[in-house]
C-alpha cells in the first residue's frame, strides 16, 4: 500500500510499504477514504518531539471502511461499516476510560515503559506518532491497523460527506474540549490564540457554548478571515499590541478564559523578543518549546480566569510567570483531547446541522502530493489551513 | 546520538515496512543547505583545534585567535542552518564567508611564502559563497508566502445556522463535566452582607 512515511527531519515521503495485518484479536483493520495532515504532525515533521523512526508512518486524523475484523472486536464492528478512528487509541476498561480520560488510557501505550520515562506516567497509544505513546503507524496510509478496535471507533452514516465527519478524529473534538475546559459561561469574553485548525474549531465550540465575545489572535489574514467569519474579533498581532487590544475589548479587565490553541510552536517574531531566545534555545536544546503565548495568556488573563491549553507541548519551557498566575489565581487545564468522551454529541451537532467542520478544508488533493503538502502547510502558502488527503 | 539509538527503540515485528522509497519532501536546496551546515561543523572544529596549523598553511601567523573565533563562528552559524530556520544560518554563513575573504586577502600579499596555499583557500571559499548563496536564494523563495496572495475565508463560518443564531446552541443540551466546571468562586460561597 501507499503510505506517508517520516525518513527525519523535513523528510517525508510517499512510500509503498506491506499491508497491515490483523495482530491481536480486538484488531481491525481499515481502508482509509480520507485523512489530514495535523498541526501537531508539524512537530513530527521538524522533529521536534523525540522518539521517532525513520519508517514510521504518519497521520493521526483518518476515517474509512472496515475491511477485516479481529474475532474479539466482533460483538462492536462489522465489515463494510463507515467508521472515523480517534487519534486516541482506547481499551475501555482502565481507570482512565472509565473517568473518560481516553487520552490517558492505562493500557494502550505498547512502549509503555518509555512513557513511564518520559512522563513519569504512561499516557494512551496514538496513532501516527512518537514511540513515547505506542509508535503505532498512522492514518495518512490506505490501509490503517486499529488497535483495540472494539473501542477504538466512531460509527457514522452513510448519509453524511467524509469532509464533514473526518475531523471527528481530533481537531473538532480537541477545538471543542478546549473550550469546553476553559468551562465557558454566558457573558464570558474568550481569547483564542492561534486560529489554525484547531484554532478555528475552539473559535466554533465558544460559541456554541455560548460566549458572548470571541477574539481570535493570529497574524495571518487567510486564519483571521475564517476566524472572523464565525463572529470573532480578530486581533493581528503582528500590527497591534495584543495586550492592549484585549484590555479595550474587555473594558481593562482582561479575558475571562483564554485558551492556547498554539502551543509549541509560536510564530517568532522581532516584535515579541522572548520568541528570538526561544527560538535559539530551542536551536541548541536548552528549551524544547517556545511558550510566548502561555506567558502572554497568563499576563492578558482576568484574575480568577482560566486558562485551557490544547496546543501541543513537547518538553521543557522557560520562564513562564508563575508568580502572576499564582498571584491571579488563575485555572488552568490542559489535555490531549479525550475524543470519544466528545464525539456522540459531536456527531448529533453535525447531524443537526450546528456546526459543519469542513469549512476548514482548503486543499483537497491524493496522498502521493502528502509530501509536497506538508511543506505548503508548515510555510503557510497558498493560504492553506488545512490539507485533506484522499488515499 | 538520537534518542531512538540511545533508548534501543524499535518498530513492533508486525508494522508495515517500507518496500520502495517515493519522492521526499527535502528539495535539492534543502539537501545543499544541510550540507553547508556540516561542512560549517568540520571546518569549525578545525579552526577551533587546530588554529595554529592552518595560520602556517597559509601564511597567517600570529593570526591563531582569530582563528579560533572563526571556527566558534562557523559552529554558531551551523546551528540555524542545519535547522528549520536555514535562511538565517546561511545569511550568517554568506557574512561570515565575507570575513573569511577579507582575512585570506591579506594573505596573498607578495612577500608571503604560502602565498599559493592561500590563494587556493581564496577560490575555494568563493566557491563556498556562491554555493551559499545558491542556496540562500533557493530557501528564500521556497518558503516565502508571496504577499497580498491571501485568501478571504469570510464566507465560511462553519456554522449552519449562522454565528448570532449558533451562540449559546449547545448549552440546551450540553452540561460541562464536573472536572472541567469551577464549582462556584469564593465570592459566591460568603454570602453578601447588606450595606
Amino acid at each position: 500500500m501507499r503510505a506517508l512515511v517520516w525518513h527525519g527531519k523535513e523528510d517525508i515521503r510517499c512510500d509503498t510499504v506491506s499491508d497491515p495485518q490483523i495482530e491481536d484479536d480486538r484488531d481491525a483493520i481499515i481502508k482509509v477514504t480520507s485523512c489530514a495532515i495535523c498541526g501537531s504532525d508539524l512537530h513530527l515533521f521538524h522533529n521536534l518531539i523525540p522518539a521517532m523512526l525513520p519508517g514510521d508512518i504518519m497521520g493521526h486524523e483518518s476515517m474509512g471502511e472496515v475491511v477485516e475484523v479481529g474475532a474479539a472486536a466482533k460483538a462492536t464492528l462489522k465489515k463494510g461499516e463507515r467508521v472515523v478512528i480517534p487519534f486516541t487509541i482506547q481499551c475501555g476498561e482502565c481507570e482512565q476510560c472509565q473517568r473518560g480520560n481516553f487520552s490517558l488510557c492505562q493500557r494502550t501505550n505498547r512502549k509503555g515503559n518509555l512513557g513511564d520515562k518520559a512522563f513519569g506516567h504512561r499516557t494512551a497509544g496514538l496513532f501516527g506518532y512518537t514511540h513515547l505513546t505506542g509508535g503505532y503507524p498512522g492514518g495518512q496510509a490506505e490501509f490503517l491497523r486499529v488497535p483495540f478496535a472494539d473501542t477504538t471507533h466512531i460509527k457514522v452514516p452513510d448519509s453524511i460527506d467524509d469532509e464533514k465527519l473526518l475531523f471527528l478524529s481530533d481537531i473538532l473534538p480537541t477545538g471543542w474540549q478546549a473550550a469546553v475546559q476553559a468551562d465557558i459561561q454566558p457573558g464570558d469574553t474568550v481569547a483564542v490564540w492561534g486560529c489554525g485548525p484547531v484554532g478555528q474549531m475552539t473559535i466554533r465550540s465558544a460559541i456554541l457554548l455560548g460566549a458572548e465575545q470571541v477574539i481570535a489572535i493570529d497574524h495571518l489574514p487567510e486564519r483571521l478571515s475564517m476566524a472572523a467569519a464565525a463572529g470573532a474579533v480578530t486581533i493581528n498581532f503582528e500590527t497591534e499590541s495584543v495586550i492592549e487590544r484585549l484590555n479595550e475589548l474587555t473594558s481593562g479587565e482582561g479575558p475571562h478564559k483564554c485558551i492556547d490553541a498554539v502551543g509549541s510552536e509560536s510564530h517568532v517574531n522581532m516584535g515579541q523578543p522572548d520568541t528570538l531566545l526561544d527560538r535559539a534555545k530551542q536551536m541548541v536544546m536548552l528549551e524544547n518549546d517556545r511558550p510566548h503565548v502561555l506567558r502572554e495568556m497568563i499576563y492578558a488573563c482576568r484574575p480568577g480566569g482560566v486558562i485551557s491549553i490544547i496546543g501541543v507541548y513537547t518538553g521543557l519551557v522557560d520562564k513562564i510567570p508563575m508568580g502572576q498566575a499564582m498571584n491571579k489565581g488563575v485555572t488552568f487545564r490542559m489535555a490531549q483531547a479525550h475524543v470519544p468522551r466528545w464525539t456522540d454529541d459531536l456527531l448529533r451537532r453535525i447531524e443537526d446541522d450546528q456546526i459543519d467542520p469542513s469549512f476548514v478544508i482548503t486543499h483537497k488533493v491524493d496522498l502521493s502530493d502528502g509530501p509536497e503538502m506538508y511543506r505548503t502547510f508548515r510555510d503557510k502558502a497558498d493560504s492553506c489551513i488545512k490539507v485533506m488527503l484522499k488515499p | 546520538m538520537p534518542i531512538t539509538n540511545a533508548t534501543q527503540i524499535a518498530r513492533s515485528k508486525g508494522d508495515p515496512r517500507v518496500v520502495r522509497k517515493g519522492p521526499s519532501s527535502l528539495t535539492g536546496s534543502d539537501r545543499l543547505t544541510r550540507a553547508l551546515g556540516w561542512f560549517s561543523i568540520g571546518l569549525g572544529l578545525t579552526e577551533l583545534m587546530a588554529p595554529g596549523f592552518i595560520a602556517r598553511t597559509l601564511g597567517l601567523e600570529g593570526k591563531e585567535a582569530l582563528i579560533r573565533a572563526y571556527g566558534a563562528r562557523e559552529l554558531a552559524s551551523a546551528v540555524p542552518t542545519l535547522s528549520v530556520d536555514k535562511p538565517v544560518g546561511l545569511a550568517s554563513r554568506i557574512a561570515g564567508d565575507v570575513l573569511d575573504l577579507a582575512t585570506l586577502s591579506s594573505a596573498l600579499r607578495p612577500g608571503n611564502a604560502k602565498r599559493d596555499n592561500a590563494a587556493i583557500a581564496f577560490a575555494l571559499v568563493i566557491g563556498v559563497t556562491l554555493l551559499d548563496l545558491v542556496a540562500f536564494a533557493d530557501v528564500k523563495a521556497s518558503h516565502r508566502r508571496e504577499r497580498g496572495t491571501h485568501r478571504d475565508y469570510s464566507d465560511r463560518s462553519g456554522l449552519p445556522r449562522g454565528p448570532q443564531a449558533s451562540r449559546g446552541l449547545a448549552r440546551r443540551d450540553f452540561d460541562t463535566p464536573p472536572d472541567d466546571r469551577a464549582e462556584g468562586s469564593v465570592a459566591d460561597a460568603v454570602p453578601a452582607t447588606a450595606p
